[in-house]
């Protein structure tokens, strides 16, 4: 059992959308509960994984499984290789704790073709899930376009009122993405290929050791790097998600942001960072600098919305931030920062998500400006309204504190202390975004007769949000239990790219900076 | 007794989730007031029994590990306490105040519709503040430091469907986060600072013994201590963000008390006290802290003088005096500082919540008359002391206590305080001067509020007159125990010169402090200076300059609002220009949004408009155009006319060029 756990897990979602292709499309009551029966079977089966201390002390691939798939003549080889250390583990639980929350937003927003709807969803989660197992890059790379099409016709169909430009504009910028990432890909194997090395197809790990040299490292890393900020989406190519956020229906939203971006983020991980440690010195700063940059940007933009969503989109790019200045930091705690904070901008915004989508339910309306004074009305939104906002907002004893502070931490201990101290600012307007759009929504009285019959959650809507509740304090009281289970896979990985990496360069620091150096 | 350390912070949180989770359940007053203030009474008692074990106990400091909290690399944080004379002296402080001002509020709010969730908030503060006091690493400190800011701002937003509320309790929580990056920063740099030299630690007494290993006086120490400091103007409302504490008033009037007045804003002495020897080690920041400190106690009072809001001026006074204390710190007065933290917290809180009393009444009159006049405006009041006996007496000790007029509480302090920053190492005369100042201002204004609002004739509407009742016990009986402690609440910390009055009486609470500060001061000759140092005659001489000031505030207050009443509007309608100032707070509020907010604003337009939407979008749809422009004007080449040549280009400038200037 325990040989084929990974891939039951992965594909147990798509096996139940061909079990669901034959539920008859107008008994919506049944899809949607077999829907979310299997997303909640694919969780309780993922469960093992997060229970098994092995991750806690080696950082090494576990649960592997290995056959050979394709092979083209005796050069090209494609494996099925799939693994997971104690990274992608939890990124892999993230996805199948978010599905069945998601799942279950559907009951009521989902009217039309919800067959449809739910075989997308199913398909969605085998095709997340097998990205964040792959350990072979071609592997990786079907999963990868896999995700792009069920999304696509989410929002497509299902969507706002700009559906179609949104969607078309997803599709356009992450395909841009996916191509140069493509011929990156086919370009190392032939350099693995040529060298004579020993390689298992797109093997991932045999590429770790590759030492490509520095002047194909520089484009190769560039095409990925470009590829996953895409994805993440890092400022300036981050005009998508806004539009796609706005005009998606909640569950993709909630997919979208909790699971779908982590893909630019783990990429970075996985792939671009190990893979060309030395071209990553060389645009670290770079990077560093639109992170940085993205942290305020993303907040000083979300503070100007007059639409809910959109101002939840647009704190992700901030959020998003902490989250590579973290990676970046190239230390264990950065590093931890930055996962931790990957599980948090899951849980967090995706409540976020939710929230905006049951108050759209009621009222059909994103415009802060039709809102007022629902804390009168709906007491129990409010608390939990209250305690996401400032999850959110990083208040410590809330996950989203330990994320932010971890990713710091690292940020300050490596070379990129300057750009750290510019990221703390976004503390400031975090509070002040979210506080604002609080306020709008929330406090005052109720001015627009139209929010005077608003209903409190429903049953169904606390359940969905007290999964997320409790996520929200296990992370920031107790992050032990994650961060035991991270640190020997970061290790790992930290000695694989200092290995590789020639002698530190210090990156040109401002004046200030060398007199606080220590002597 | 040690090892019930936990349970001090813990009683408040379990008050806190009965009440939050069932409060709106149980319904009854009493039993959910009464369960609050169990909680923290409870915590009093341990607190208490800590207090006295640690009082007649030789070893000072004493840590509790409740468990790991984060541990990854060299970063090991735990959940951890602290109990040290310091962090001792303020639990009594603080479930002291705390339960008195629980009792308080059970009569205070009676009637309200969220009774359960104001009991609920008034627990999770003290919870938080007392894990800030406890803490004993800077992160579990930083929990209670935001968690009380988040208190603070779900109680000055109580009165949710208020703008003014839902805006005040906004303004600050953004501000002192404003300061929580500073605290940030502090921490981070601190850490790495610390541990380049080999000490991985957030630990303060790590941190205590290993400050050492940073050079005194180097750049890393003062940006580190200037950072904290950062935070500390935050959270203790010192100038440049001073500007959210007056309109914290907002909040339900025990909140002021307890929050703003005694504990919460008094936080950010106490970390600079917990953090001493670094602060020491960074005589610019010290500098700094002084200079900042009296800057504030002066410009708050100047605002002080001329508010009619009963509260308003309260909370004047409070900036203020925290001044003071922040002066305090600054020249090294590290067991001053927290002595006046100690009075301010006692008459202070008596003084809000007398003024709470006194609104109390006066909304009830109006109530019952059907007005809707301001029931905080002292102009409305007048003559109140026949009405509210024990109020008044109580208010009026606290006032004689802040004024600093002998043997009062608030003289010790703040004269102990004055001393040091005449006469101590870091101090210096034009410091003692703005402090004497200060304390002139103070007197006036507070003697202006008792003579507006208890002496003279009744300026109350007539219908409402005679129904202003005294409060009932629950909120009396508090007054008189803050009274009596801002009465002899001073005498725990008399000044050696004045110890010989009463035989020979130590300075109890300075021998009490000295395991925490005296290696400090020791260690970077932080003392009165010499020459100064014996001259008895200099430090009473000194002493009756400051009494005299205050009587001459006192009297000035006399003249102007018995003696003369018309004066005040005479002096208001030739100098129009200034009052104008004073009253509206120097435009402080508006100078930063003007500054600030605005261009906050205005920059996230424009990125969103301008550069979002017009330049990355406008690259990306221009693409499409282009591409689709050129796919169509290709076609057309095979049509052969000229004129479709011509109309294809026309509509595709236009197209452009329209889509750049309206897309």
């Amino acid at each position: 059992m325990a040989d084929y756990l990974l891939s039951l897990i992965t594909f147990f979602p798509l096996m139940g959308m061909m079990i669901l292709l034959f539920i008859p499309r107008d008994n919506e009551g049944l899809l949607k509960s077999f829907a979310l029966g299997v997303t909640l079977v694919t969780f309780l089966i993922s469960l093992p994984l997060a229970f098994d201390d092995v991750f806690a002390v080696s950082g090494g691939m576990q649960y592997r499984e290995f056959h050979e798939w394709i092979s083209i003549g005796s050069f090209f080889k494609m494996n099925y290789n799939i693994g997971i250390d104690g990274i992608s583990l939890w990124l892999v639980m993230l996805t199948t704790f978010i599905m069945p929350i998601a799942t279950l937003s559907t009951w009521k927003a989902v009217d039309k073709n919800v067959k449809g709807f739910m075989a997308l969803l199913l398909l969605l989660e085998t095709a997340m899930l097998g990205a964040f197992v792959s350990l072979d890059l071609f592997l990786f790379y079907i999963f990868w376009e896999l995700m792009l099409i069920p999304m696509y016709f989410m929002i497509g169909i299902w969507g706002g009122k700009n559906r179609i430009y949104a969607a078309v504009k997803f599709f356009i910028f992450t395909a841009v993405g996916s191509l140069l990432m493509l011929v990156a890909i086919i370009y190392i194997y032939y350099y693995a290929a040529s060298t004579g090395a020993p390689m298992e197809g797109f093997g991932v790990q045999e590429f770790y050791r590759l030492g490509i040299p520095s002047a194909a490292q520089h484009w190769l890393f560039l095409a990925f790097a470009f590829s996953f900020a895409i994805k993440v989406p890092m400022f300036p190519l981050h005009t998508w998600l806004p539009d796609a956020h706005t005009e998606a229906p909640t569950a993709g939203s909630v997919i979208l942001a909790a699971i779908l971006l982590k893909m630019g983020t783990y990429g970075y991980v996985r792939f671009a960072i190990p893979l060309f440690p030395e071209a990553l010195q060389t645009y670290l700063p770079l990077l560093a600098f639109l992170s940085v940059f993205g942290i305020i940007y993303g907040s000083l933009v979300a503070m100007m919305q007059d639409d809910v969503k959109k101002l939840v989109a647009y704190s992700s790019v901030a959020h998003l931030g902490f989250v590579m200045l973290g990676i970046f930091a190239l230390n264990m705690q950065g590093m931890a920062g930055g996962i931790i904070q990957m599980i948090n901008h899951g849980v967090s915004t995706g409540a976020l998500f939710l929230i905006v989508g049951f108050i759209y339910e009621r009222r059909h309306t994103r415009q802060i400006s039709e809102f007022g004074g629902l804390a009168h009305k709906m007491p129990i939104f409010a608390t939990i309204f209250l305690i996401i906002t400032f999850s959110s907002i990083g208040l410590p004893g809330t996950n989203g504190f330990v994320g932010e502070f971890l990713a710091l931490v690292g940020a300050f201990e490596s070379e990129l202390r300057w750009y750290a101290v510019v990221a703390t600012t976004g503390v400031i307007f975090a509070a002040v975004y979210m506080l604002w759009m609080f306020q709008r929504v929330m406090f005052g009285k109720v001015t627009n007769p139209e929010n005077e019959k608003l209903k409190d959650l429903s049953v169904r809507e606390i359940v969905i949000m007290l999964p997320l509740l409790l996520f929200v304090f296990w992370i920031g009281i107790y992050p032990n239990t994650f961060l035991s289970k991270m640190n020997p896979a970061i290790e790992q990985l930290l000695n694989q790219v200092k290995s590789k990496q020639v002698a530190v360069v210090e990156p040109v620091q401002p004046v200030i900076a060398q007199t606080l150096e220590l002597k | 007794m040690y090892d019930y350390l936990w349970l001090i912070p813990f009683f408040p949180l379990v008050g806190f989730v009965i009440n939050g989770l069932l409060g709106k359940k149980i319904r009854n007053e009493a039993i959910i007031g009464g369960i609050a203030t169990l909680m923290i009474f409870l915590s009093f008692l341990v607190a208490c029994g800590n207090f006295f074990t640690l009082l007649k106990d030789s070893e000072k400091v004493h840590q509790q590990v409740i468990a790991s909290w984060m541990s990854i690399g060299n970063l090991q944080i735990d959940w951890g306490f602290l109990l040290d004379p310091l962090s001792a002296l303020m639990i009594m402080v603080v479930t002291g105040v705390g339960t008195l001002i629980h009792l308080y509020s059970i009569g205070y709010m009676h009637g309200e519709t969220g009774f359960y969730r104001f009991f609920a908030y008034l627990n999770l503060f003290c919870f938080s503040m007392l894990m800030l006091v406890l803490g004993n690493n800077a992160l579990v400190m930083f929990v209670g430091w935001e968690g009380v800011g988040l208190c603070s701002y779900l109680l000055i937003g109580y009165y949710f469907d208020k703008k003014s509320a839902g805006d005040a309790a906004k303004k600050a929580f953004v501000v002192n986060r404003i300061g929580d990056f500073g605290f940030i920063c502090g921490l981070l740099t601190l850490f790495w600072a610390l541990g380049s030299k080999g000490v991985w630690t957030v630990n303060f007494v790590e941190i205590a013994e290993n400050a050492h290993l940073l050079e005194s006086g180097g750049v890393v120490v003062t940006v580190v201590t200037l950072a904290f400091f950062l935070g500390a103007t935050g959270k203790s409302a010192q100038i440049p963000l001073f500007t959210w504490l007056p309109d914290a008033m907002e909040g339900p009037t025990p909140v002021s008390a307890l929050i703003h007045a005694a504990t919460m804003v008094t936080a950010g002495v106490y970390m600079i006290g917990r953090l001493n020897g670094l602060f020491a080690m960074a005589p610019d920041t010290m500098m700094t802290i002084a200079i900042v400190g009296a800057a504030t106690a002066l410009f708050a009072a100047s605002i002080g003088l001329a508010q009619n809001d009963i509260k308003r001026v309260l909370a004047y006074s409070t900036v203020s005096q925290l001044g003071y204390m922040f002066m305090a710190m600054g020249v090294g007065a590290f067991s001053a500082g927290i002595f006046h933290l100690m009075t301010h917290a006692f008459f202070k809180a008596c003084l809000f919540l007398g003024s709470g009393s006194v609104i109390h009444g006066m909304h009830h009159a109006y109530h019952k008359a059907h007005l809707h006049d301001d029931p905080q405006d002292m102009r409305n009041m007048g003559g109140l002391r026949k009405k509210m006996p024990i109020t008044f007496i109580t208010f009026l000790v606290s006032t004689i206590a802040i004024s600093g007029l002998p043997f009062f509480s608030g003289f010790f302090s703040k004269d102990e305080i004055l001393w040091w920053a005449f006469a101590g190492e870091r101090g210096h005369w034009m410091l003692w001067l703005v402090g004497a100042i200060a304390a002139g201002m103070t007197a006036f204004y507070m003697f202006r509020l008792v003579f507006m609002t208890f002496f003279g004739e009744q300026k109350t509407d007539p219908r409402a007159k005679d129904h202003i009742p005294e409060s009932g016990l629950t909120i009396t009986l508090p007054l008189m125990v803050l009274g009596t402690l801002a009465a002899i609440g001073g005498f725990w910390g008399v000044p050696h010169v004045l110890g010989g009055i009463f035989g020979h009486m130590p300075n109890y609470l300075e021998n009490f402090l000295a395991p925490v500060f005296e290696h400090t001061q020791v260690l970077n000759g932080i003392e009165i200076k010499p020459e100064m140092a014996h001259s008895k005659a200099l430090e009473f001489g000194m002493m009756g300059v400051s009494v005299g000031i205050a009587l001459v505030g006192i009297l000035g207050a006399w003249f102007m609002y018995i003696k003369n009443p018309e004066l005040p509007g005479r002096f208001v309608a030739s100098f129009t220009g200034l009052w104008r100032a004073v009253y509206n707070k120097w435009y402080i509020d508006e100078l930063y949004d003007a500054v600030f907010v605005n261009n906050c604003k205005r920059i996230g337009t424009f990125l969103w408009k301008g550069f979002d939407v017009r330049i990355v979008d406008g690259i990306v749809n221009g693409t499409a155009w282009v591409v689709k422009g050129v796919g169509s004007g290709l076609r057309y080449t095979q049509s052969g006319f000229l004129h479709n040549y011509a109309m294809a280009m026309v509509v595709g400038v236009v197209v452009i060029v329209g889509y750049y200037i309206f897309g």
